[in-house]
């Protein structure tokens, strides 16, 4: 194998770039993306980045150097517009051809957004997916100023942190019973409603969005679900993503919730792999599709090691974390199929855990402002040991002393 | 700004100057030094940026706040030595901190 093309040049792109190139791969490795900077962290954008804390520098996965010294050519702002596998080469916008003898799809994901018929099309929505969402927005984060933030899941609510510490007033609309409902025990979401209703946030959970108003072009308030109407200068729209599959879709790759690859990230095609945001894998007996940091950077090395001929399947070890205020939440684990809950009380003020049991078998751990039990129960759920359940209850008990 | 050493776990020195600002884990990162993987980009949530301050060092630099020790106690193989490089503000007081990298990182 001579050529390596890897399209989308996110988490998951650099990873993979940069572990071919570790493990000696010396054949040519071209990264290619649509956005206009070298591959950067997300997600500092609903965080530091949205806060103004973290200059752009700090954001890049990689200082811009690296690529010209490992021989990665690197071609930012760049489409791809179709592959051509029968020809084994990807299409550029700019009409250029790109041949590949293994090709990595890593595209990532796109924000959902509403519908126009609902206000969808109206000006001063924004996603948070990039960095032009996030700079666009800069403007609307003024003291005073009114946000509507659409969605109750980890963005949406970082969002509403950083636009409550900024003084803005924040309300926040969930559709669903509680915020976190897709993703965390109702133990969880009780905790981060507390906390967010403490900073003045108006979160109102089993309200939908019936639609947004808009006065000349642009959004200036929503009417819910109940009727009662809400004013706003400008809306953070935050109801998730869908895996990014058109060039797949496309070259006729087969889809499953994402682009479906097996347990080494290759897809239908022999030559193309996928891995990240876009990628749907074997676990467990099911297919998963995650949306993480972990996932993006090891299931990418993942395939880079496949290329180089490694027979190691993917087996990911998730982890996740959120900042909202002064809280970091640390979730280790997948808490998919959970039924039955311990809250362990923290070992500090304003602390606690969560821990998901599928009857005896620890499945993951939500640690807010916890870090010794979420590195705890990171290590057991990775080595599957589970603790019995009264002793994780059990505050005075050591959690290093359980098992 | 300062003058930092990297070691790596095979001898490999670096020597590189930081700015005020960045993190001990930044100037790593922006120099293309191995051997401090730092996934989470410095959330403090990853513990693989995990690196031991010269033994001169230890008392020199500001101390590791909770949620830093809980962290390293689980990285790879701490010792009294051990910190969490993202957790390390550089200012013009770093100036000729010498860190070794780990074996590994997890
Ligand atoms: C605001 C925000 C906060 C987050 N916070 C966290 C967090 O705290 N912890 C955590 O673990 N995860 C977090 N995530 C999720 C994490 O950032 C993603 O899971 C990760 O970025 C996925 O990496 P990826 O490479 O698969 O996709 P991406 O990073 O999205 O990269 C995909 C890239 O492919 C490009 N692309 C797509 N199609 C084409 C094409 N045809 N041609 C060229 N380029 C193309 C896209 O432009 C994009 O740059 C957050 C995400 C966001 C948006
Ligand atoms: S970079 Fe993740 S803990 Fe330091």
């Amino acid at each position: 194998m001579q050529n390596i093309v890897v399209v989308g040049a996110g988490q998951a792109g650099a990873s993979l770039v940069a572990r071919l190139r570790a493990k000696g791969f010396t054949g040519s490795v071209t990264l290619v993306g649509e956005e206009a900077e070298a591959p950067y962290q997300r997600p500092p954008l609903s965080k530091g980045y949205l806060l103004g804390e973290m200059p752009l520098e700090r954001l890049l996965l990689r200082a811009a150097s690296f690529y010209e010294e490992q021989k990665i050519t690197l071609k930012t702002g760049t489409r791809v517009s179709s592959i051509d596998r029968e020809g084994k080469r990807v299409l550029l916008a700019d009409g250029t051809a790109l041949p590949y003898d293994a090709l990595a799809l890593t595209t990532g994901s796109r924000p959902r957004m509403l519908a126009p018929v609902i206000g969808g099309d109206l000006e001063g929505l924004y996603p948070v997916r990039g960095l032009t969402d996030v700079d666009a927005m800069a403007k609307e984060f003024r003291e005073g100023a009114r946000a509507l933030i659409v969605g109750g899941g980890y963005i949406g609510l970082e969002a509403a942190a950083v636009a409550s510490k900024l003084g803005l007033k924040v309300t926040l609309l969930e559709a669903a019973p509680r915020i976190l409902q897709r993703v965390a025990a109702p133990e969880t979401s009780d905790w981060f409603r507390a906390l967010h209703r403490a900073h003045g946030v108006d979160l109102r959970e089993g309200m939908g969005l019936a639609k947004l108003l808009g006065r000349d072009g642009r959004v200036c308030g929503a009417e819910l679900a109940d009727g009662s109407t809400i004013e706003a200068d400008f809306a953070i729209i935050g109801i998730g993503i869908h895996p990014d599959v058109t060039l797949a879709d496309a070259a006729g790759i087969a889809l499953d919730n994402g682009i479906a690859v097996d347990m080494h990230g290759r897809t239908s095609d022999p030559a193309i792999y996928a891995a990240g945001d876009c990628a749907s894998f074997p676990y467990r007996g099911h297919r998963i599709r995650l949306e993480s940091v972990q996932n993006a950077i090891d299931q990418a090395e993942a395939v880079a090691d496949t290329m180089l001929g490694a027979e190691e399947p993917y087996v990911p070890k998730p982890w996740f974390w959120s900042d909202q205020y002064d809280v970091k939440l640390q979730i280790a684990g997948l808490n998919t199929g959970y039924d039955r809950v311990v809250v362990r009380p923290g070992s500090r003020e304003g602390t606690q855990s969560v821990w998901y049991y599928h009857g005896e078998t620890l499945l993951a751990v939500d640690a807010m402002n916890e870090p010794r039990a979420y590195m705890q129960g990171k290590r057991w759920i990775e080595a599957g040991i589970s603790p019995a359940p009264e002793g994780v209850a059990d505050a005075t008990k050591e959690l290093k002393s359980l098992v | 700004m300062a003058k930092i050493t990297y070691i790596e776990h095979n001898g490999t020195e670096h020597v590189v100057d930081v700015p005020n600002g960045m993190t001990v884990m930044e100037g790593a990162r922006d120099n293309g030094i191995p051997g401090i993987d730092a996934d989470c980009g410095g959330a403090c949530a990853c513990s693989t940026c995990h690196v031991y301050v010269d033994p001169a060092w230890t008392d020199r630099l500001p101390a590791k706040d909770d949620m830093e020790i809980d962290m390293l106690d689980f990285a790879w193989n701490p010792g009294e030595t051990s910190r969490l490089t993202c957790q390390l503000r550089v200012t013009d007081a770093l100036d000729g901190l010498v860190v070794r990298m780990p074996e590994k990182q997890i």
